[in-house]
């Protein structure tokens, strides 16, 4: 298909492989892309965990409009959502001069222009997606099993610990690697906050192609060649995981 | 149980994070001045209107119509009988769609940008071609996943045949009896399709550049001039993706209910 011509960006050498691993700053930008990745990831993955729980008490239209609204929630990223957390937590923003003037000192070393700012907004865009794909793994989760466990005596803490959480768990893993693709291919919004300065790899590419510094063309298509061998790792890894999970549950 | 406290705390937690940004930006498209005080000193209807006089959005926003609208049609042409006829009658080629989706799904903007430019950048095609061709190719899951699901849950082969048996020629069965049962989930996928492309940045940025000025190039740009009128484009994009998603949730809401009849 036409996808397979999209990748086929041929005609390098071992050269430019050689000098991405060669070269600290790039390895840095995956160092710091992986990093961000994973801990956006398990931070989003926790959370929903536990609300997704919180949510199975709702009834059914009511965990329907809550969809809705996370659907919505999702088409919420790139700059829009950059813009919405500088008018958050920006220079001038709302929770900065709010705790500036309850003399609450813990933003004074927060800065959302680098890491710990990029970090609440990669959770933000993964929160939605998470949720998303935990939710059908919970809803396969019968009544019935809870049922048939609390008559042969356990309690519900046993219940998840010995029975929903290893069926869950292929599930989870795959929506962790999903989490983690989305998360290492993300440029938009980190694009619009750091504006290039913050070294991830998706940046890295970008800065390389669009010739910010100097257009390295090649360069960038090694890069995103490790970079697409990482996702489609990852995707796979969830497609395999996500399957095996609705197998158990059927 | 203290259990369950702690989970609803995190579920109170979750919905409060993800819906504060937007309430506080779309505060930030009212409020007269909001630089040094926690709350804006006064609202203002000025930034949209301001907005809505500059010709430069409104040409921004119809641009961005045309090329998001503009691949959702071609795909709707192109990928919807494509998938009808595999889904119906070559079921077995049906996997390498799914790989397909996958492959999608795994390249994200920035990986493709790369490619498209390494590919096209020589042959002379306007790029803006390129990246309407990237995003019909882009909403492949979205159209497969809505004509798919519809397509099961009406047992169309059967419906077809009976048509079929009926006297209807292949062509009337197609267009009387499937297109009409498939339409919601396909409104469904459409809708979906272009609310993602509408949000498109990374492709059109980095491979056409400022020379297509999309609404979200727009915004990048207003960014760094003007916090109120940038907040005034997103509050447009936010009550826009409100309405989508709204009509997307009552149409999926109506197809479900007419296939549990």
């Amino acid at each position: 298909m036409l996808i397979t011509s999209f990748q086929n960006s041929d005609g390098f050498t071992l050269t430019q492989y050689k000098a991405v691993f060669t070269n600290d700053y790039i390895l840095q930008g995956f160092k710091n892309s992986i990093t961000l990745s994973v801990i956006s990831a398990i931070i989003a993955l926790i959370v929903t965990l536990f609300a997704v729980y919180a949510m199975m008490k709702f009834s059914e239209p009511v965990r329907e409009k809550i969809l809705i609204l996370t659907n919505l929630t999702s088409n919420f990223s790139g700059i829009p959502l950059a813009f919405a957390f500088i008018v958050l937590l920006g220079n001038s923003g709302l929770f900065t001069l709010l705790f500036e003037k309850w003399d609450i000192d813990v933003l004074s070393s927060f800065s959302l222009y680098s890491w710990g700012g990029l970090l609440l907004i990669y959770i933000y865009f993964q929160l939605p997606l998470s949720l998303m794909l935990l939710y059908p793994i919970y809803d396969g989760i019968q009544q019935q099993w809870k049922e048939a466990a609390a008559l042969l005596g356990a309690s519900s803490w046993q219940f998840w610990m010995k029975i929903g959480l290893p069926v869950m768990l292929p599930g989870i893993v795959g929506t962790f690697s999903v989490l983690f693709a989305n998360a290492m291919g993300a440029y938009a919004s980190a694009y619009a906050l750091t504006s290039s300065n913050y070294n991830l790899v998706a940046i890295r590419i970008g800065s390389l192609i669009k010739g910010d510094i100097f257009a390295q063309p090649e360069l960038a298509s090694a890069i995103a060649v490790i970079l697409a061998v990482t996702m489609v790792t990852a995707m796979l890894i969830s497609e395999w995981s996500i399957s095996k999970t609705r197998r158990k549950l059927k | 149980m203290k259990k369950r406290g702690l989970a609803d705390l995190f579920f109170l937690l979750l919905v409060g994070y993800l819906i504060l940004p937007v309430l506080a930006t779309m505060l930030y498209a009212f409020a007269s001045k909001w630089n040094k005080t926690i709350l804006p000193e006064g609202l203002t209807l000025k930034w949209l209107s301001t907005l809505f006089q500059d010709t430069e959005f409104i040409q921004a926003f119809g641009r961005s119509v045309f090329l998001a609208g503009g691949a959702v049609s071609i795909a709707l042409l192109i990928i919807v009988p494509a998938i009808f006829v595999i889904v119906l009658y070559f079921p077995k080629y049906e996997k390498w769609i799914q790989m397909a989706v996958v492959m999608v799904y795994s390249f994200p903007g920035i990986i493709l940008a790369v490619g498209l430019i390494r590919v096209y950048s020589q042959i002379g095609i306007p790029m803006i071609f390129v990246v309407l061709g990237a995003y019909v190719v882009g909403i492949l899951p979205y159209i497969y996943q809505g004509t798919r699901n519809s397509l099961r849950n009406i047992d169309a082969r059967q419906l077809l045949d009976a048509a079929q048996l009926l006297g209807a020629s292949k062509r009337q069965a197609f267009t009387k009896i499937l297109l009409p049962t498939v339409y919601p989930g396909l409104f469904a996928g459409a809708l979906l399709s272009f609310s993602v492309l509408f949000g498109e940045f990374v492709l059109i940025n980095l491979v056409v550049g400022s020379r297509f000025e999309t609404v979200q190039i727009y915004l990048m740009k207003k960014l760094s001039t003007s916090g109120h009128i940038a907040s005034a484009v997103v509050f447009i994009y936010i009550v826009l993706m409100g309405l989508l998603t709204f009509v997307i949730a009552i149409v999926t809401k109506r197809s479900k209910g007419a296939t549990n009849l």
